[in-house]
């Protein structure tokens, strides 16, 4: 097994934050990113108690993964999983009762958020305690990273705050819609529209960046070598990446 | 007989004002997932209704019989989500068994359901508003029925949706969002309604 160490760590924050993102680019988790995120304290309360539990059900689980038998392995996980929900629920409601209150349903049903179970079929049930740990903690604030800039911009638009507190001027009528469901949908819809245009622009750079450093290097091995020959091949090949490059060009 | 009118009057409620879908987000990761054409929400539609109501019936019961009179209320989580598992696959070997007709249609959503959040939502939501077994009952179907009308009309959005051709980054999931945003637009038009 290869040594585990931060590089390995730092890969793990930037796939859950970005590359990863349960909610913006693997859309799991959508229900309670859509209910929760009418204020931002909801949606960073809903964020840490779903960060908490993946923690610790990704440790579990993989402390546990080679006892589990396959046949029952998501019956199991579930069991595990809905045991850490109640406990976070329980904490919840005796300390912070009024996050309980505005999360309501939305707590018990982190059983069923598929980030969870997803995390802990497809990494901590093949992958020692301490990447699982790190897992867990990445992909739980990739999530409330999600929520927090859906809520910031459904409180800001719907509400006219942030924490609550007015920041926008008095002559601003806030646009209700922001609040209401259709505004949870059609908000998350130009979220993850700007994700891929992110990502879009990222893969169209790294291919020419990958294209242009093939030429040089085609351009060097060129002037390198001095049979006559050799040079109107490579020529032939410089070319083919010419048009290849223009090609891309053209798509965008 | 006011009893009864009550009784439609909360099933209506469920299916559209408080609709699963549009009003409460339960359920939204099937909404998404088995929306692409109108045959697969249906049968996804139906396997939710029959899981639903048989859920609500079993949760209810486990709760009043089993979890109240032992003190145990602070198990519904593990005990629903459990029973639902279950019930999920004690309804698959039956019907494989007994009605390989209906297995054929429903058999490869069913173990979908156990992690639909609207079956665990509706458990819960029974016990929460405090309705009897009668009210669950219906009241479990009711929202199944909700959710299934929202998913049929949205995969057929969506057919439409697959002829048209949007901005590169819109396409895919978000437009469907967009779309999803617009069909929740109209169903606040019953929010107004109180039953």
């Amino acid at each position: 097994m290869s040594k585990y160490t931060m590089k390995n760590v730092g890969a793990q924050f930037l796939d859950g934050l970005f590359y990863k993102n349960p909610v913006l680019m693997q859309l799991l988790g959508t229900c309670s990113t859509l209910a929760v995120t009418t204020s931002i304290v909801n949606a960073i309360g809903m964020g840490l108690s779903t960060t908490a539990v993946l923690i610790f059900s990704n440790i579990f689980i993989s402390l546990l993964r080679k006892f589990i038998p396959k046949q029952i392995r998501i019956a199991s996980y579930i069991v595990i999983i809905s045991g850490f929900v109640t406990a976070i629920q329980l904490l919840i409601k005796a300390y912070l009762p009024d996050i309980d209150k505005s999360l309501g349903l939305f707590i018990p049903l982190i059983v069923v958020n598929c980030i969870i179970l997803a995390r802990a079929e497809s990494f901590a049930s093949k992958n020692p305690v301490l990447p699982s740990a790190v897992d867990g903690l990445t992909m739980g604030l990739g999530f409330t990273f999600a929520l927090t800039v859906l809520a910031t911009v459904r409180e800001l638009i719907g509400a006219g705050t942030l924490f609550g507190v007015q920041v926008m001027p008095d002559f601003y009528e806030p646009a209700i819609i922001f609040i209401l469901p259709s505004g949870a949908f059609l908000t998350l819809g130009c979220l993850i529209a700007l994700m891929n245009k992110v990502m879009n622009a990222k893969q169209e750079r790294d291919k020419k960046k990958a294209l242009e450093a093939k030429r040089a290097a085609k351009a060097e091995s060129a002037e390198a070598s001095e049979d006559n020959e050799a040079e109107n091949t490579s020529d032939i090949e410089a070319s083919a990446a010419e048009s290849a490059a223009t090609a891309v060009k053209e798509e965008n | 007989m006011d009893y009864v009118v009550e009784i439609l009057l909360l099933m209506l409620g469920a299916v559209l004002v408080e609709n699963y879908i549009f009003a409460k987000f339960l359920g939204i990761c099937p909404f998404l997932g088995v929306s692409e054409k109108p045959d697969t929400a249906l049968g996804m539609g139906f396997a939710v209704v029959f899981v639903m109501t048989l859920s609500s019936a079993a949760t209810w019961a486990v709760y009043y019989l089993i979890l109240v009179p032992f003190g145990l209320e602070y198990l519904e989580t593990i005990a629903f989500i459990l029973i639902i598992a279950s019930l999920v696959q004690l309804i698959e070997m039956f019907l494989r068994k007994f009605v390989p007709a209906l297995y054929g249609a429903l058999g490869i959503y069913l173990p979908l359901i156990t992690t639909n959040c609207a079956v665990l939502g509706s458990a819960l939501l029974n016990i929460q508003n405090g309705y009897n077994f009668i009210e669950s009952l219906a009241y479990g179907f009711s929202s199944a029925v909700g959710f299934t009308l929202a998913i049929v009309i949205f995969a057929g959005v969506r057919v439409r949706i697959s002829f048209a051709e949007p901005p590169k980054s819109f396409r895919g999931t978000p437009i469907a969002l967009i779309a999803a945003g617009l069909i929740a637009m109209a169903f606040s038009g019953f929010s107004g309604m109180s039953f």
